[in-house]
């Protein structure tokens, strides 16, 4: 297999190494990429849609299809990895405690852990020393995470950002307090429950401002229809549904990442993890 | 010397197609699931690299148009909306027309990098990582059925039943 792979990648490679005469130069203001949709784009996304990121207007409105339908593909992934391991939690399943006082661990059988005890604590099988530094450190920082996640989300129209890169670092923030803490104190603070009602409300979002611009009686996705109904005329309509759009995408895209997160470091026990 | 300049020319895409030959040969060739899955994402990575390579033009800048400050059609939106609010169409007809002229007088598509790469590899940066944990998933599920990520132990136990 070895030997095969490594006359694969010699023919693979010399031909494109080859066959790279034919592209255009670095930089080359006149490649074929560069010739024929995108300066539609650059030049006429100020009048059609009233967002001067060109980048957000490709995205949700010129291809917002495609958006839509890559929303869906993040949404799947996400159900695929919880149908692939989620086991529901078994009785027969033991569990560590740590008697506070005395500093002893005692191993649990099934449900019959101290319920509503205070000088019990639950502890992880591959218990790690609480780290103070790593985890004060991780909630001063992860307010500030989320609040530039909110901007990137909100600011897409006008800097860099919008629906999947806020998402990413919403996601990323829960992420980080499952891993500075521990998984069962992330969970309980976003659930998998909310995890899976995010992430299908933020495809519904974005299907749903599509459908509703064609229930007005224009195409589906045409933000052009919501003008009436947001009070503005139909280019800042447009805007304003980019928007819409790209929220529901980051609360797709945060809800899928923490669902997936959350499946892979318990192997779908969501009960100790990473 | 002739060779030389050739590979100047295209080091770009040279460093692409080693690349996505090296994720390539960890795909074919490398016996573990997880290394597989790392050739995967090195093979993707290549791809992103060239396509964002694509979309870059010679002295050209990042595709968000100058606005703010300048009385450009961001201005002159702003006055189409509050026209619109007032319910006269035709000052709204107007202003839009005016947005659309402002914009066709100031943007330049030589002055702005291509933004069509960039909204493709926006997409399919986050879609790898959420494929990457389908990936990441199976590769979990055959460790449990079969106790191993090599692949030629998991063929083994195929072929014993």
């Amino acid at each position: 297999m070895k030997i095969l792979g490594k006359i694969t990648i010699t023919i693979c490679g010399l031909l494109l190494l080859f066959f790279t005469s034919d592209f255009p130069d670095w930089g080359d203001v006149n490649s074929p990429a560069s010739t024929h949709l995108s300066p539609y784009f650059i030049e006429h996304t100020i009048e059609d849609t009233a967002v001067p990121n060109i980048v957000t207007s490709v995205l949700a409105d010129y291809r917002g299809y495609d958006t839509m339908f890559e929303t869906t593909v993040i949404l799947t992934a996400g159900l695929a990895c919880f149908l692939l391991l989620r086991i529901p939690r078994k009785d027969s399943i033991h569990r560590y405690y740590r008697h506070e006082p005395t500093g002893v661990t005692i191993r649990v059988e099934g449900d019959r852990y101290p319920k509503g005890s205070n000088v019990f604590t639950r502890i992880d099988s591959s218990w790690v020393p609480y780290d103070l530094i790593i985890n004060f450190t991780c909630r001063l920082l992860i307010h500030f995470i989320q609040l530039f996640a909110l901007y990137v989300v909100a600011h897409g129209h006008h800097s860099p950002g919008g629906g999947f890169q806020g998402g990413v670092l919403l996601g990323a923030s829960v992420i980080l307090f499952a891993i500075s803490g521990n998984l069962r104190a992330a969970i309980k603070r976003f659930g998998e429950k909310t995890a899976a009602i995010l992430s299908s409300t933020g495809v519904f979002i974005y299907a749903g401002a599509g459908a509703l611009c064609l229930f007005i009686g224009e195409q589906f996705l045409n933000y052009s229809a919501l003008g009436p109904l947001l009070g503005t005329d139909r280019i800042m309509a447009r805007s304003h549904g980019i928007l819409i759009v790209e929220i529901g995408v980051a609360m797709a895209v945060m809800a899928v990442m923490i669902w997936i997160y959350y499946n892979l470091s318990s192997a779908g026990k969501q009960d100790e993890g990473l | 010397m002739e060779l030389f300049s050739f590979i100047v020319a295209k080091a770009d895409y040279w460093a692409y197609v080693i690349l996505m030959m090296v994720g390539l040969y960890a795909l074919i060739a490398k016996n573990n699931l997880v290394k597989k899955i790392v050739g995967m994402t090195i093979f993707q990575t290549a791809i992103i690299l060239f396509y964002v390579s694509i979309g870059y033009k010679k002295g050209a800048t990042i595709p968000i148009l100058h606005h703010g400050s300048d009385h450009g059609g961001e201005a002159l939106a702003a006055h189409g909306a509050h026209a619109a609010a007032h319910g006269t169409q035709e000052v709204a007809e107007q202003a839009a027309h005016a947005v659309a002229h402002a914009g066709e007088a100031a943007v330049k598509a030589m002055d702005y990098i291509n933004p069509l790469p960039h909204v493709l590899m926006l997409t399919a940066i986050v879609v790898g990582v959420a494929t990457l944990g389908v990936a990441l998933a199976l590769a979990m599920k055959v460790y449990k059925e079969y106790g191993t990520l090599e692949e030629d132990e998991i063929n083994q136990q195929l072929r014993n039943g």
